[in-house]
C-alpha cells in the first residue's frame, strides 16, 4: 500500500509530468486559453491514459515479451492507443451520447497526445506491476489536470495585465510555466 | 532550385517549427541540458522527419484519405525504431540520458504535422527539402537553448570547461524551471525578428490543428 501511496505522489506532483518532466507541452499551450476546455481535455486525457494503460501492459507482457518482440514496442503501442482512442470514439457516440458530447472533440487529439504514449513506456521502463501501471497512469494524467487547470487559470488574469511588447503572446506563458514550475520544485523530498 | 530554397530557408525562422508553429515543445525543453544532447536530439529528429516526408510523399497518391492517419503513424513508428535501435547501438550514453524522449518522436507533432500539412500534398524534392529545414530550424533551437543551459548551469560546453573557476555553477539553469526561462526568453527574442524580417508582408497564420482544436469545433478523425 505504501509503495502505490509512493508512487502516486511521485507521479502527480514531484515528477509532474508537464512541470518537471516537459512532456504533453503542445497541449498545454494549445488548450489551456480556457478553463472549461483545459477541464475537459484534462479529464480526456486521463480516461484514455488509464485505458491505454490497462491495456497495453497485458500486451508487453504476455505477447510482445514471450515472443522476444520488445523492439516492436513503439510500433504497436502507438498503433494499439489509435485503435482505443477510435473505439472508446465510436463507443461513446452510441453509448454515452452526452458524455461524447462533452469529451469527443478531444479525442482526436488525444492519438497524438506524448502524456499517454509516456505513461506506457514509463510503466515498463520502472517494471511496474499492473496494480502500479494503473495507479501511476491515474497519478499522471491528473498532475496533467492540474498542471493545466493552474496555467488555463493564470491566462484569465494575463488577458487583463499590461505585458511588456517583447514578451506578448506565448514567451509570457513559458515565464509563468517557468514561476509555476519552481513552485513545483517544492514538493521535490517529499518522498525520500 | 530557388523554389526549393525558399521552402528550405522558411524552416529556419519564418515557420520555425518550435518557436512559430509551437509544435514539438516536449523534447526541446527535456534533452537541451547538454549541447551534446541537443545535437543529438535535433540529428534524430531531423532523420525521422526527412525520410518520413520522403517515403510519404512518394506514396502521395496510393494513400487512401480516409485512412491516412493510422499509415503516417506507421511510416513515422517504422523510423523512430530505426532510430531508436541504431542510438542504443552506437551511442548507448546518449541514448540513455535522452531516455523516454527517443521513442515520443513517434507523436512528436512537427513529424505528424509537417507530414499531413506538406508531404501528403507535394512532390518528393519539396517534401524531402521541408523535412531538412524542418529539422534544421528545431536543431538550431535545441543548441541555442543547450548553449545558454550549460554554460549558465554547469559552466561547460560540450562538457569542456569554459567558465573561470571562480564561477559557480547557477543549478536553476538545468534544472526545469530554468529551461522554461530561457526557452521563454529565446521565443521573445525569435520572435521580435521574425517580425521584423516580416514587417510590412502580412504573415499568414500557421496555426497547427495538431494541438489545438480546429475553429469550427469538429477535429478531424484519427
Amino acid at each position: 500500500m505504501t509503495d502505490l501511496i509512493k508512487i502516486f505522489v511521485a507521479a502527480f506532483l514531484i515528477n509532474n509530468i508537464i512541470l518537471m518532466r516537459f512532456i504533453a507541452l503542445c497541449s498545454y499551450i494549445g488548450m489551456t486559453s480556457d478553463v472549461g476546455q483545459s477541464v475537459g481535455m484534462g479529464l480526456a486525457v486521463t480516461f484514455v491514459t488509464v485505458l491505454a494503460s490497462a491495456v497495453t501492459w497485458p500486451i508487453y507482457y504476455w505477447i510482445l515479451k514471450p515472443n522476444g518482440l520488445e523492439f516492436l514496442e513503439i510500433l504497436v503501442f502507438i498503433v494499439v492507443i489509435a485503435a482505443l482512442v477510435q473505439l472508446v470514439e465510436f463507443y461513446l457516440k452510441k453509448s454515452v451520447p452526452s458524455l461524447y458530447h462533452a469529451m469527443g472533440i478531444y479525442l482526436p487529439l488525444i492519438t497524438t497526445n506524448c502524456a499517454i504514449l509516456a505513461v506506457t513506456f514509463d510503466q515498463i521502463t520502472y517494471n511496474y506491476n499492473f496494480v502500479q501501471s494503473i495507479v501511476f497512469s491515474v497519478a499522471v494524467s491528473l498532475g496533467y489536470l492540474l498542471a493545466m487547470l493552474l496555467l488555463a487559470g493564470v491566462r484569465q488574469r494575463l488577458k487583463n495585465s499590461p505585458i511588456p511588447s517583447f514578451m506578448m503572446d506565448t514567451p509570457i506563458l513559458f515565464l509563468t510555466t517557468s514561476i509555476i514550475a519552481v513552485a513545483f520544485m517544492g514538493f521535490a523530498g517529499l518522498i525520500k | 532550385m530557388k523554389r526549393l530554397f525558399g521552402v528550405f530557408v522558411n524552416g529556419l525562422i519564418v515557420e520555425n517549427p518550435l518557436f512559430v508553429i509551437m509544435i514539438g515543445l516536449c523534447s526541446s525543453m527535456a534533452v537541451t541540458t547538454t549541447v551534446a544532447n541537443g545535437i543529438g536530439m535535433g540529428v534524430a529528429l531531423t532523420f525521422v522527419l526527412v525520410m518520413s516526408e520522403l517515403i510519404i510523399s512518394l506514396f502521395r497518391n496510393l494513400i487512401p484519405d480516409s485512412i491516412r492517419m493510422p499509415i503516417f503513424l506507421i511510416v513515422i513508428a517504422a523510423f523512430t525504431t530505426i532510430m531508436d535501435l541504431e542510438m542504443k547501438a552506437y551511442f548507448p550514453a546518449l541514448s540513455k540520458s535522452m531516455g523516454v524522449f527517443i521513442p515520443l518522436v513517434v507523436v512528436n507533432c512537427i513529424v505528424m504535422g509537417r507530414v499531413e500539412a506538406f508531404s501528403s500534398k507535394q512532390p518528393v524534392a519539396d517534401s524531402t527539402v521541408d523535412g531538412l529545414g524542418m529539422g534544421i530550424g528545431y536543431t538550431w533551437v535545441l543548441i541555442a537553448l543547450a548553449v545558454v543551459r550549460e554554460l549558465l548551469g554547469n559552466g561547460t560546453l560540450l562538457g569542456r570547461q569554459i567558465m573561470p573557476s571562480s564561477f559557480s555553477p547557477m543549478i536553476f539553469f538545468v534544472l526545469p524551471p530554468g529551461g522554461f526561462l530561457v526557452f521563454s526568453l529565446w521565443m521573445a527574442a525569435s520572435n521580435n525578428l521574425r517580425r521584423k524580417l516580416l514587417a510590412g508582408k502580412k504573415p499568414e497564420p500557421t496555426q497547427d490543428s495538431c494541438c489545438t482544436l480546429p475553429e469550427n469545433g469538429s477535429a478531424e478523425k484519427a
